[in-house]
């Protein structure tokens, strides 16, 4: 088959070329129609529970997307003329900002006081201008006592403050992703402002919106950085390896192909990118090099022996045709796995990816050979340095079998033992390194004012108008109480802290008045009184539903990670159970769903992975026809990954998102190795009868050089991918090129002498 | 040469005086205070609303109140609302003497604290009861509290209407600007779209089934009001409208709260 196909492209290579460069070409005009999701929503599939939880709190009460502002002045001083006034000139140039719905800052919080019977509801700081010493004093005093603002728009020392904007983004199927940029591009020039206008301030700027607007930025930093490194990096490994001008530049024209096709279909498909998917070209990119490697090195040690040009090249096609349609066919499959994800993000990678290890194989036995037959080549004649130094390892493999056979089983032991140290976390600030802006604002921000992690309850008393039962009151009290005796967290936002405050005010501020009133009725015209004297925007909508039957509670914790996040909404859950079984409701937040999605993942993508093995093995029986290495192979199939997963356990420890795809898709990766070797090694078992010591020999010395380059070109492509600024995909890279190492490893020391003891 | 002069100046003089007779802002000034005019004298009223109040996820929730106005000369209206339900507020009573050019005089009846409080606040632009309606969307309209400019005329719902844009003089206000729909037969309001601070489409006010009482003064009897940055919406409906019952300024005394039923 392979030769008579190799034939035939001889014969019609001028038509291929023209019919391949067309296809790509209507195929890569879909790239038009890629987009940038601009929403950590993406990274929730719409059935996902915590998700659904978040969505109804955030339709029965008002959405929680923010931008805060973080003002620090290097006097240490909020509490000045300058700084304040400054504070009332970005509040209310917050107002301004598109798609905000509530400016909260220290400045405009409705401060209430009573006098006999008269009850003053005003900005906590009309006018900072007419402020003397006393003033600020009392400023001070109300602001940094009072529980709605220490800890969430005031530093308890007064020495940070925020300004937070609510901002209500149409809904998601509506978006058209130039919100948030508009949003972000709007704060940045008011920070820019702010700035200038004052020196003596330092500004911050985080808030989910912030958040949402650093994925398309990390995304595109990716673009520009990576995908020219990669190439690099490819271009010299060719050049090294093929010592061919025509051949580099014919890979070269591949891997670009194959990347416009892919993004170019995922573009006509509607997909969005997201970070994890934007980092597919440098994926495909990788992959699509080892193709071009196995048919080109063929080719040219072909011609070294004296083959003419179309001799040659029908030789390469005869003996990579069926390997490399195998290792496309596997390494796609393994990426598929990923649709298992509960990530749409990883979906779109994986579906991606495929598409263009599918395109990368039919370009490269189309377009590759046609080029290099039409393309000058020329080569030295005579064996190579690298075939030499093959047959000498393959002699230490075969000599040293039983040593490495034990030695380096006893290392995959000694890894995978580790495993089980890996915790699961994510942690979604830290997906970002410290290169990106956003994510120092958020440190900075999490250690002197207040975190970004939050978790929100609907306390729901079961009725209409029942959230101003005592007894409700009660509960909820002591559940934001208990909250607050929990040392990671920073800010309890409870309706109890406005009535309380509420009944003093209507006791004339006597102090012992501080306390929730003790009627059901007294409670709601307190409520009544205190919604009508509230100024735009800043009502109680976000904390009470319409049928005051139920009130949000919002915890803000500092940064944990997401265990330490499920045991503490663990334990609350606890506490309700037991103390308040009526108004039991799960926490919900980005936090919180962030802190179940690795679980989630992880569950998910065993299933997707024990498929993908299930199919590869099949596969490999099938083509491989024989049951016996079918099964030998699982061995080099999976070690890597358990390997990778064990010094990962061992050096870092930390798994979330981003890994829990890896061994799904590096299960495709590294069967190519495996498919190579072995369909080598049983081509000289079955057709020149060797014995496995010299099947080995053979299989080293015709892909050995082929196999050690592709996984080099792996390893470094991965290793590029560390270097994005967003730890889904540098943690994804490292790990992947962590298992692809452990792959050439068991597949030269460890699945040759696995051969010669079970092969006989 | 001279009569040239003369020609160019009177046709100058053609053009231009019909603009000079009505500027955009006079001709909205002109019909606002029509539509005012046209609502003189009514006297006093009293009525029921009734509010539902739904959120995104389609929860309802409803509130009714008894609204007493007394019509004053040169100044806003005092009004009386009597909160009924949902009970934990029956019998709430909130006193409200308007004012064109400083803030209200409010006062608030707890019937669970037996007190009347004093309110003072120059906010009117927070949520009524928690309802889409800021409290400056149902207080009583006044020339005085706006600036106007005409825009166009336009077909609304099969009537002929003037559009009028005004912008709140206070400056505590939650708008930049409102956009209003007057038919032309009778100069009612049937239709109000609000702008927010950042000058971007919030609410949109409509009101329907107007009937005329005494043959002169027109009411809706449902407004519609729908905020669509929120998604949320809400419902008044009016009913038992009586005209001049006899109200005076002794039934609007803060003295008189306690005992408003």
């Amino acid at each position: 088959m392979g030769k008579s196909y190799g034939e035939w492209l001889v014969r019609w290579r001028y038509l291929v070329l023209v019919a391949v460069i067309a296809s790509v070409a209507i195929a890569a005009s879909g790239a038009r129609f890629l987009t940038f999701k601009t929403d950590y929503r993406v990274f929730f599939s719409t059935d996902n529970p915590q998700l659904q939880a978040f969505e109804q709190l955030q339709n029965t009460y008002t959405k929680t997307d923010n931008v805060l502002f973080v003002l620090a002045p290097k006097d240490g001083n909020v509490f000045t003329q300058e700084t304040l006034a400054s504070i009332i000139a970005l509040t209310e140039a917050s107002w301004q900002i598109p798609y905000s719905i509530r400016v909260d800052s220290i400045t405009n919080y409705q401060h209430t006081e009573a006098e006999g019977d008269d009850l003053t509801v005003d900005d906590l700081v009309p006018d900072a201008g007419q402020l003397d010493a006393g003033g600020l004093e009392r400023i001070r005093n109300i602001a940094t006592n009072e529980p709605l603002l220490v800890n969430r728009i005031i530093s308890p020392d007064g020495r940070v403050t925020g300004v937070n904007v609510t901002v209500q983004l149409p809904d998601p199927e509506e978006q058209t992703g130039k919100e948030v940029p508009k949003v972000t591009a709007f704060a940045r020039n008011m920070v820019d402002e702010l700035r200038a206008a004052n020196p003596d301030l330092d500004v911050y700027l985080t808030g989910m919106v912030i958040m949402n607007n650093s994925f398309p930025e990390v995304s595109i930093r990716d673009q520009q950085t990576l995908v020219p490194i990669m190439f690099a990096v490819v271009v010299i490994t060719l050049v090294l390896l093929l010592r061919s001008f025509t051949a580099t530049i014919g890979t070269f024209l591949v891997i670009v192909c194959s990347v416009l096709t892919a993004m170019g279909i995922a573009g006509w498909l509607g997909m969005a990118l997201t970070p994890p998917s934007a980092s597919s070209p440098t994926i495909i990119l990788t992959l699509a090099v080892a193709d071009c490697v196995h048919i080109l090195v063929s080719f040219l040690h072909a011609m070294r022996r004296g083959l003419d040009k179309t001799g040659a090249m029908v030789e390469s096609l005869r003996i990579n045709l069926q390997p490399i349609f195998l290792t496309s066919l596997t390494t796609a499959i393994g990426f598929l796995s990923m649709n298992f994800s509960d990530a749409p993000p990883f979906r779109d990678l994986g579906n991606i990816v495929a598409m263009g290890v599918m395109a990368a194989f039919f370009i490269s036995i189309t377009l590759l050979p046609a080029l290099m037959l039409i393309l000058p080549v020329r080569v030295k004649p005579g064996a190579t340095n690298h075939s030499r130094r093959m047959d000498n390892f393959a002699d230490f493999v075969v000599e040293r079998r039983n040593f490495l056979f034990f030695a380096v089983g006893f290392i995959v032991v000694a890894l995978v033992i580790f495993i089980p140290r890996n915790e699961l976390n994510d942690e979604f600030i830290e997906y970002f390194d410290k290169t990106v802006d956003f994510r120092n604002a958020t440190d900075f921000s999490s250690e002197n004012l207040t975190g970004i992690y939050t978790i929100d309850y609907s306390l729901s008393a079961g009725e209409s108008g029942g959230i101003s039962e005592p007894e409700f009151l009660d509960r909820v009290e002591a559940f934001a109480n208990w909250y607050e005796t929990q040392p990671e967290v920073l800010h309890v936002n409870t309706l109890t802290d406005i009535m309380k405050r509420l009944n003093k005010n209507m006791h004339a501020d006597e102090p012992e008045w501080y306390r929730l009133p003790d009627q059901r009725n007294l409670s709601a015209q307190y409520l009544l009184l205190y919604e009508m004297s509230l100024p735009y925007g800043l009502d109680l909508n976000n904390q009470i539903d319409v049928g005051k039957s139920a009130t949000r509670m919002t915890v803000t914790v500092k940064n944990i990670s997401s265990n330490e996040m499920l045991a503490l909404e663990g334990k609350a859950q606890e506490w309700l159970h037991e103390n308040a079984p009526g108004m039991r409701a799960d926490g919900a937040s980005p936090s919180v769903m962030f802190a179940h999605i690795g679980h989630r993942n992880i569950r998910s993508m065993l299933t997707g992975t024990s498929v993908a093995l299930v199919l590869i093995s099949l596969i490999l029986v099938v083509a491989l026809r024989s049951i016996k290495i079918g099964l030998i192979s699982l061995v080099p199939n999976l070690a890597p990954a358990a390997m990778g997963f064990g010094l990962w356990g061992l050096l870092v420890g930390e798994v979330g998102l981003g890994l829990s795809v890896v061994t799904g898709m590096t299960l495709g990766i590294v069967v190519d190795d495996t498919v190579h070797f072995l369909s080598k090694y049983l081509r000289a078992r079955r057709e020149q009868q060797l014995a496995p010591p010299d099947a080995v020999r053979y299989a080293f010395s015709t892909v050995g050089t082929a196999l050690w380059v592709t996984s080099l070109v792996l390893i470094a492509g991965f290793m590029v991918l560390t270097q994005s600024p967003f730890k889904l995909n540098s943690d994804m890279g490292l790990v992947t090129a962590i298992t692809i190492a452990f792959a050439l490893i068991a597949d030269f020391l460890f699945l040759p002498p696995l051969l010669m003891k079970v092969d006989k | 040469m001279k009569q040239h002069y003369v020609l160019i100046l009177v046709l100058f003089g053609m053009f231009l005086l019909p603009a000079q007779a009505e500027t955009p802002d006079e001709k909205g000034l002109q019909i606002a205070t029509e539509a005012d005019q046209r609502d003189q004298g009514f006297g006093d009223s009293t009525a029921t609303m009734h509010m539902v109040l739904r959120n995104k996820r389609g929860d309802e929730s409803s509130r009714e109140v008894r609204v007493r106005t007394l019509e004053i000369e040169d100044d806003g209206d005092k009004s009386m609302s009597i909160f009924d339900a949902p009970a934990d507020i029956k019998g709430t009573a909130f006193l409200t003497f308007s004012h064109i050019n400083k803030p209200d005089d409010q006062w608030l009846y707890l019937p669970a604290l037996k007190r009347v409080k004093r309110i003072a606040s120059k906010n009117k632009s927070g949520p009524f009861m928690g309802s889409e309606f800021a409290y400056e969307d149902i207080s009583s309209d006044e020339v005085d509290k706006y600036t106007y400019k005409y825009l166009r005329d336009e077909t609304w719902e099969g009537m002929e209407c003037y559009v009028v844009e005004r912008d709140p003089v206070d400056k505590h206000s939650g708008y930049t600007r409102q956009v209003v729909w007057y038919d032309k037969a009778e100069y009612r309001p049937q239709k109000v779209d609000y702008y927010d601070r950042k000058n971007e489409h919030l609410k949109t006010l409509t009101f329907h089934e107007y009937r005329q009482y005494l043959d002169k003064f027109w009411r809706g009897m449902r407004y519609e009001m729908v905020n669509h940055q929120t998604g949320k919406s809400t419902t008044l409906s009016w009913k038992e409208y009586v005209f001049r019952s006899g109200l005076t300024d002794r039934d609007f005394d803060k003295n008189t709260l306690k005992r408003a039923r």
